[in-house]
């Protein structure tokens, strides 16, 4: 098994913790990662992306030429994305931001609001965590208790009502998943 | 055993460096190694230890010198253009024995350049960027966990033989995460006789004015030094050479993309492997130079791949030493491989 998913969105959305999360699940699964971000020049507002591999056996490249899933969290990132994935991969779209129909025929295409249920239960920022609950739902690569015990690790020093709000994002997107 | 945990190169490289000792990191920021100053700014305090960020890379390097010279364990770390500001500490290093510790996460150049991965600082650490006859042991990691293990063979070896040690890692590396297992704390007791403080020492030089019963002696025990050194440090990774035709050489990022390469070439047959020079100086000279005659036999090639032009290659060339065909595929000013450009290259070669 090598699964290489792209996560992509504006700068300020969490799309580079969103990714380490994932990895982080997926190496409490046993499995080998690579987190690698864009780095450098980003800024709120611009777009950003990160990869990450999972595999059982030792991970040779880092980087990701056609991704098997690509999270994208806005238009931008789908514009470029889309062309990108593999042929039959997947893309799990942000419905709230996305409003564009996908173009290629092949890919299986998921569906989350995540802004919009991020807004729901409390705080816009964690429409990435929505995202990724989405993602755990669809794909069976991770499993939301695995993200959900990750965030601890990720977020060591996150005060408990704010662990609260993301688990019940990665929930929220777990449950309101769809596919197409 | 400690937990494995998820890392970033630069962030592991930090506590690793921490764990073997480490007490002064002196430092100016630069990407992509920025983590590396941040994370000991704040871990640094908790363990006794001293951060300064300097005013400069020029002054970071010799901030180093002075902590050396007391046999403190002492560290800096850069990116390519703050590198090439240390050159000169360097050469004063290594012209006083000192035990320093230097890291270099290396980006696009030449000039300002850009922060994507590169390589192309290789002969400049290998051949010595300083004025002088000297070398730096120079060791290169290919994933976060051999940043840490080699991270503390940085601070043995430094002290083992008195000598600057460097640790060359692309942008890539600083910047992934991956899962680590780190040591526990090393109980650093060195002994030392020859620093500052220490008996009727007072003082720690490069200069020595007489040449033939001065500089010339100091040179000789040098040159000593870097034999030893030659003979004790070879380290590398051989993968799938056995019955390889052809050879890649690689080492950083772009030997884990060769090695992607290497699974899919040979599910179509072709026999080829990686040789991975983990100690770039020394460099392993006579392991290349024994698969080259494998290489030869074969009618194959070796294939010499590098973020950078012409570096590594003149290594590769110097070993190989005309036994068998070189052939290099090249990627510059911070722009990274993917293996089906790897894969790409060796089926249009073989045509």
């Amino acid at each position: 098994m090598l699964s290489k998913i792209i996560l992509a969105g504006f700068g300020g959305q969490g799309i580079i913790v969103a990714g380490k999360l994932l990895a982080s699940a997926a190496m409490k699964l046993g499995k080998n990662v690579t987190h690698f971000p864009s780095y450098g020049a980003e800024m709120r507002g611009g777009t950003c992306n990160c990869s990450v591999v999972i595999s059982d056996k030792q991970i040779s490249s880092p980087i990701i030429n056609e991704p098997d899933v690509a999270i994208v969290l806005n238009k931008p990132s789908k514009d470029k994305y889309e062309p990108k994935c593999k042929t039959n991969g997947m893309l799990i779209l942000n419905k709230s931001l996305i409003k564009d129909e996908t173009k290629r025929t092949d890919l299986k295409v998921g569906y989350i609001d995540a802004s919009e249920i991020a807004e729901r239960i409390g705080n816009s920022k964690v429409a990435n965590m929505v995202i990724l609950g989405a993602f755990a739902k669809i794909t069976s690569l991770v499993n939301i208790n695995s993200l959900i015990d990750s965030l601890k690790d990720v977020f060591p020093t996150m005060p408990d009502k704010l662990l609260d709000l993301n688990i019940k994002a990665l929930q929220e997107g777990f449950n309101l998943a769809y596919v197409i | 055993m400690e937990k494995v945990q998820l890392l970033k190169g630069n962030e592991a490289l930090a506590e690793a460096a921490v764990r073997a000792g480490c007490r002064y990191y002196f430092g100016y920021p630069i990407t992509p190694q920025n983590e590396i100053p941040a994370y000991m700014s704040k871990r640094l305090p908790e363990v006794g230890g001293v951060f300064i960020q300097a005013e400069s890379e020029t002054a970071s390097i010799n901030m180093v010198y002075g902590a050396c010279s007391c046999g403190a364990r002492a560290m800096t770390s850069s990116s390519s253009p703050g590198i090439s500001l240390m050159q000169e500490g360097l050469s004063y290093l290594a012209g006083a024995d000192l035990p320093a510790v230097v890291i270099n996460v290396m980006r696009g150049g030449p000039g300002l350049g850009n922060i994507s991965p590169s390589q192309a600082d290789y002969l400049q650490s290998v051949k010595g960027g300083g004025h002088g006859d000297y070398n730096l042991i120079v060791l290169a990691p290919y994933s976060v966990q051999e940043i840490v293990d080699l991270t503390i063979k940085c601070f043995d070896l430094a002290f083992k033989y008195r000598n600057p040690v460097m640790l060359i890692a692309d942008g890539m590396l600083g910047q992934m995460s991956e899962p680590v297992v780190l040591p526990k704390m090393i109980d650093v007791k060195d002994d030392l006789d020859w620093v500052v403080g220490n008996g009727n020492h007072a003082i720690i030089h490069s200069l020595y004015l007489n040449p033939e019963d001065m500089l010339e002696i100091h040179n000789a025990k040098l040159q000593k030094k870097y034999e030893a050194i030659k003979n004790e440090c070879i380290e590398f990774e051989k993968y799938l050479c056995d019955d390889a035709t052809s050879i890649f050489v690689s080492y950083g990022t772009p030997a884990r993309v060769c090695k992607a390469a290497i699974d899919e070439l040979r599910e179509k047959g072709i026999k080829v492997g990686l040789f991975r020079p983990i100690s770039l100086w020394p460099f392993p000279e006579k392991e290349l130079n024994e698969l080259a005659s494998q290489v030869a036999n074969h009618s194959g090639k070796v294939i010499v791949v590098e973020m950078a032009k012409n570096q590594l290659e003149q290594d590769v060339k110097l070993a190989v030493n005309g036994k068998c065909e070189i052939v290099a595929l090249n990627k510059l000013g911070g722009a990274i491989f993917n293996e089906t450009e790897i894969i790409d290259f060796v089926l249009k070669d073989r045509k």
